[in-house]
């Protein structure tokens, strides 16, 4: 047994030398790794994703969210404007508010009532000149450098972001020109209402749900639905959109005639089940709503946002990592007002597609969860990302490529100096 | 025997009577679901039924999406067809425990309002022990049949804010 520090980053994390034909487990697995990820991507120069405008219709509104594992306050000022700060008591560390969502004219900390207003500023200290001429903060405490830990905000068709970065590029150049397209196709002006949550965690890395998102190929093969159904085929008319830096993606679909696939096509895929059918096929209906010539659109907004327009059943999801084995998702399932009740209805049906217990959604979940398995059990070596070598990296029009995933993991080296 | 007609009167009987049905219902249902017998769950419930199972933060804020959502029986025999023919997923030990049914009343056509508790423990077998999946309560409106008791609404409100990775089997 070897007893000593274990080698620093420079010699533990080599990449290995067919470049980004591979992924090495550390990637997934080491906590230092994690750890940097943290600083350089979810506290680094990044917008995430932190709630929908729908949530916080009233000033006074707040969630509880996070920013990577980061937990923090989203609220709507008097003035209508949303602020995201540190779920952190600045006096002693106390993660003050303990509600999912509420409404209030300020926070105040329950251990010691120092009270901030709903933009972080510190608007009162008990006993700050103490009792009788006694105790009390000192004469020259400044309340100006004591409030809460305030993020930078933006938002976009009633999205919410936040960043650590004081600098950061506005959202539309963040994105880029290709996934701006796709999320304002889904985000197309008409105001959210919120359907519901669904949160679950997921004993996986919180990349391999980006990956999940990026590798068209296990669509046409894991998912029965998707196959059977013609929502998502080998052959069907699609496309795997990377912005230039390769972080974003959108996994896009047109539906097809599942009964028009080709008998070669069918051979290939074992999901495909022949003569299917359901008792209830018309939740499997898509109203096209949409301008757009996809009927699915799956968005991996870097780093912690998906937003799913899986027909008509919509929703974002939010990645909340809680370590290097295991991340919690947060959905929220949205419609549009101007939704009659059958409309409202339909999307409710739809739903069963996706979240936990979601025809697709489940074995999504399952099968990450068997990738980390696989690292933890069988560790130290890595994955094969080899799909569509006529494209090195980025956009690919054939659903058999990994294509995407190369891109992402060539922004992920650079961010990460590995 | 007696020849005397039965106190039909007696309400504290029939209400005995009632809430041992019910619980007898509950645990068939239990040992349906405990065997994956999917097909013979779907049969627990009428034509039109209602069944759903959504978080207890969703439900108190009246928000209205499932994490299963099934509007007639129709829905309910997909679910089961896709979860035996189809979907993938590990295999599983799941034990539900069903108790603390309340009776709550009679609507004016007959059907009978209840709820109950209930756990769903979980085994994985890569994993040494049972993790708790869910626990919830049922709200239910049953529906008496000439075959007995059957589900016309079940709608499983679960407290835990986290489902433990998926749920791939019904509750």
């Amino acid at each position: 047994m070897n007893d000593g520090p274990p080698p620093p980053h420079e010699t533990r994390h080599i990449w290995p030398a067919e470049g980004l034909k591979r992924v090495p487990d550390w990637v997934y697995t080491d906590a230092a790794v994690y750890q940097r990820e943290v600083e350089r991507i979810f506290h680094g120069r990044t917008w995430n994703y932190v709630a929908l405008e729908a949530e916080l219709p009233s000033p006074g509104d707040f969630i509880r969210s996070n920013v990577g594992p980061t937990p923090v306050v989203v609220a709507r000022g008097p003035d209508g404007a949303i602020h995201v700060v540190e779920n952190r008591c600045a006096h002693r560390g106390v993660e003050f508010c303990r509600e999912l969502a509420g409404n209030t004219k300020e926070f105040v900390c329950p251990y010691h009532q120092w009270t901030y207003a709903l933009n972080g500023t510190l608007r009162a200290v008990p006993f700050r000149r103490g009792v009788a001429g006694k105790g009390g903060m000192p004469a020259d405490f400044d309340m100006a450098a004591h409030g809460l830990t305030r993020l930078h905000v933006t938002t976009h068709r009633g999205v919410v972001f936040a960043s650590y970065a004081a600098d950061m590029e506005p959202l539309a150049d963040y994105l880029g020109p290709e996934i701006l397209r796709e999320f304002e196709a889904t985000f197309d002006g008409r105001r959210l209402t919120i359907l519901g949550h669904y949160r679950h965690t997921l004993p996986g890395n919180w990349k391999l749900y980006h990956e999940n998102l990026k590798d068209p190929y296990h669509a046409t093969l894991l998912h029965t639905f998707l196959v059977t159904f013609g929502l998502l085929v080998a052959g069907n008319k699609s496309l795997m959109l990377t912005d230039a830096t390769g972080r974003h993606g959108v996994m896009a679909s047109a539906k097809s005639d599942a009964t028009k696939i080709a008998a070669d096509l069918r051979g290939e895929m074992r999901a495909y089940k022949e003569g299917m059918t359901l008792a209830e096929p018309r939740f499997m209906d898509f109203i096209d709503e949409f301008d757009s010539p996809w009927s699915v659109t799956m968005a991996t907004i870097w780093p912690n946002l998906i937003v799913q327009r899986e027909m008509n059943t919509l929703g974002i999801r939010q990645i909340v990592p809680t370590g290097p084995h295991e991340f919690i998702m947060k959905w929220t399932m949205f419609g549009f007002e101007g939704d009659d009740d059958a409309m409202t209805r339909h999307r409710l049906r739809q739903g069963n597609l996706m979240g936990p217990a979601g025809f697709l959604g489940l074995e999504d979940n399952e099968a990450i969860k068997f990738v980390q398995d696989g690292m933890q059990r069988v560790p130290d070596s890595e994955h094969v990302v080899e799909l569509d070598p006529q494209t090195p990296y980025g956009t690919s029009d054939t659903l058999i490529s990994e294509a995407a995933i190369r891109g992402m993991y060539r922004h992920w080296r650079e961010v990460m100096e590995l | 025997m007696l020849d005397a007609p039965a106190p039909q009167t007696d309400s504290r009987i029939a209400a005995l009577l009632l809430h041992h049905e019910i619980d007898q219902f509950n645990a068939r249902y239990a040992a349906a679901l405990d065997a994956q017998r999917l097909t013979e769950w779907t049969e627990m419930f009428t034509e039109d039924a209602f069944y759903l199972v959504t978080s207890r933060e969703n439900a108190d804020r009246s928000l209205l999406i499932g994490l299963i959502y099934c509007e007639g029986r129709g829905m309910i025999r997909d679910r089961a067809f896709a979860l035996e023919k189809t979907a993938m997923f590990a295999p599983r030990y799941l034990r539900h425990i069903i108790g603390n049914l309340i009776v709550l009343g009679e609507d004016p056509n007959g059907d009978i309002r209840a709820q109950t508790n209930y756990v769903v423990l979980q085994v994985l077998f890569d994993r040494p022990d049972a993790t708790l999946h869910q626990v919830g309560v049922y709200h239910d409106i049953f529906h008496r049949t000439e075959t007995g008791l059957k589900l016309r609404e079940r709608r499983c409100v679960y407290d835990n804010l986290l489902v433990p990775n998926a749920l791939c089997l019904p509750v």
